[in-house]
């Protein structure tokens, strides 16, 4: 009896619930992405120091691109919730 | 010249708060008003539902998160200030059937009241034919007119970019004036701090993408450039005139991202269109597939400019704002909790403001980066091989 009733809410709000799960999946995916980007470009700088500016401003730019696509999810978490 | 920004900015912010603030102390409706709340954006259905609810919350007021940041990220047609304070501003709407309409958005009594045919419904502008005052809820939505009418309000969002507006061009104007007096010479002040941001922008983003046609591209790379940064930069500041959402609405985002696409259509060369529709070294039955991804590919670029900014800046935002609202939630549960979570909140907020400060900053350059890489890529010449 109650399980139903916890059913149906769970039905009912379901979108809500999606929508974090997507939010999660998202930063996760952000993590990973910028993790590696970040852990490359260290091991750029150790090979050759006197580049790090340069190395700096690409991964810099690389990680934005990368947090572009893990906004999309973001937003669809969004939408999820709104619509 | 500087004198006539300063009066102009003047004007703009007396002509705004002149129009008179309107204040109210708590909800003082009588007991038989039907006036609600609004429920959270997203059960927009169950608003009407609860609104019987909602009223015997009144006395109470009860914290609604999602309210409170919602109200705070989104575009609003008053600009809210404080408690109950908000600085009404000026609705816009020609109707192709009853014309021009001019007033202040006081008149709708924070969304209650319909005036002048037209009323507010979660920051929609709806027409209806019910006389001036009706309560929200009495009023008949008529939609063969709210059809017909188009809204130019002065919103929150475009008070903000007015404010921007007037920012940039006191700022860059004085350091051209600057120039213009001291030529090649040493700069001085304002001139000073805005060179080495102008000559990144010159060297880093746009000789580096466009090559040697950099020149006809700088006014609009740096135009977008120090637009959005300033924009990223106000929506930080809680303290009015600054603080609205400006780079985070989608609105804002999708015109700067139109005008960056409607640039490489114009500016595309044969070299480009050609590349894009049959691009040469592939086989035939691989451009079947490769022609529509890069067709889709022309209006997608764009778009994920648009969604990247928006959603950066939100996001931001949205993070701060749960931080403030996680101190309200716990104190309602108990004061001494609430002051408590406060600290730990304050500690957060400040930390995510300085990532906030330094996304403002990576998120105008990547924008304009990415533009200027468009813009290349539309103008590149043809190198024989």
């Amino acid at each position: 009896m109650f399980l139903s009733i916890l059913l149906q809410a769970a039905a009912e709000n379901a979108h809500f619930g999606f929508a974090a799960i997507g939010a999660g999946i998202a930063a996760l995916a952000a993590g990973i992405g910028i993790g590696r980007i970040g852990g490359d470009a260290m091991q750029a700088i150790a090979r050759q120091p006197e580049a790090t500016n340069d190395i700096r401003a690409n991964m810099i730019l690389a990680a934005a691109l990368v947090e572009g696509a893990a906004m999309f999810g973001i937003v669809v978490g969004l939408l999820a919730m709104v619509l | 010249m500087k004198a006539l920004i300063r009066a102009t900015f003047l004007l703009f912010s007396v002509l705004f708060a002149g129009v008179s603030v309107a204040q109210h102390e708590g909800h003082e409706h009588a007991a038989g008003d039907t006036t609600h709340q609004h429920e959270m954006v997203a059960t927009g259905a169950e608003a009407h539902a609860e609104h019987t609810e909602a009223h015997d919350e009144h006395a109470t007021e009860k914290f609604d998160p999602g309210k409170m940041i919602m109200g705070h990220v989104t575009d609003e047609h008053g600009w809210h200030l404080w408690g109950h304070t908000s600085l009404p501003l000026p609705i816009i709407v020609y109707n192709t059937e009853r014309g021009l309409s001019v007033f202040s958005s006081a008149r709708f009594d924070h969304g209650h009241k319909t005036y002048g045919g037209y009323f507010l419904q979660e920051g929609k502008l709806l027409a209806t034919d019910a006389p001036d005052g009706t309560d929200v809820h009495g009023a008949t939505l008529n939609e063969a007119l709210t059809a017909a009418t188009w809204d130019v309000s002065i919103t929150k969002n475009v008070l903000g970019m007015l404010v921007s507006i007037a920012l940039m061009l006191i700022i860059f104007l004085s350091v051209a004036g600057g120039y213009r007096k001291r030529g090649v010479g040493a700069p001085k002040g304002l001139q000073s701090f805005i060179e080495p941001i102008i000559l990144f922008v010159r060297d880093d983003v746009a000789k580096a993408n466009i090559g040697p046609k950099y020149e006809r591209f700088m006014p609009f790379l740096l135009t977008v450039f120090f637009f959005i940064l300033i924009n990223n930069l106000m929506g930080l500041i809680p303290i009015f005139p600054f603080g609205a959402n400006v780079s985070g609405s989608i609105s804002v985002t999708f015109a700067l991202a139109a005008i960056t696409f409607v640039l490489t259509l114009i500016h595309g060369n044969r070299h480009y269109w050609g590349h894009i529709l049959a691009m040469p070294g592939v086989p035939k039955p691989v451009l079947l597939i490769l022609t529509p991804v890069e067709i889709l590919g022309v209006f997608l670029r764009p778009a994920i400019l648009m969604i990247r900014l928006f959603a950066n800046i939100t996001a931001g935002h949205i993070i701060v704002l749960s931080f403030f609202a996680l101190i309200f939630i716990f104190g309602e549960i108990n004061a001494g909790l609430g002051w408590g979570v406060s600290v730990f909140s304050l500690a957060f907020t400040i930390f995510m403001s300085m990532l906030e400060l330094l996304v403002a900053f990576i998120q105008a350059f990547v924008f304009t980066f990415l533009s200027a890489m468009y813009l290349g890529a539309a103008i590149e010449e043809p190198h024989h091989h």
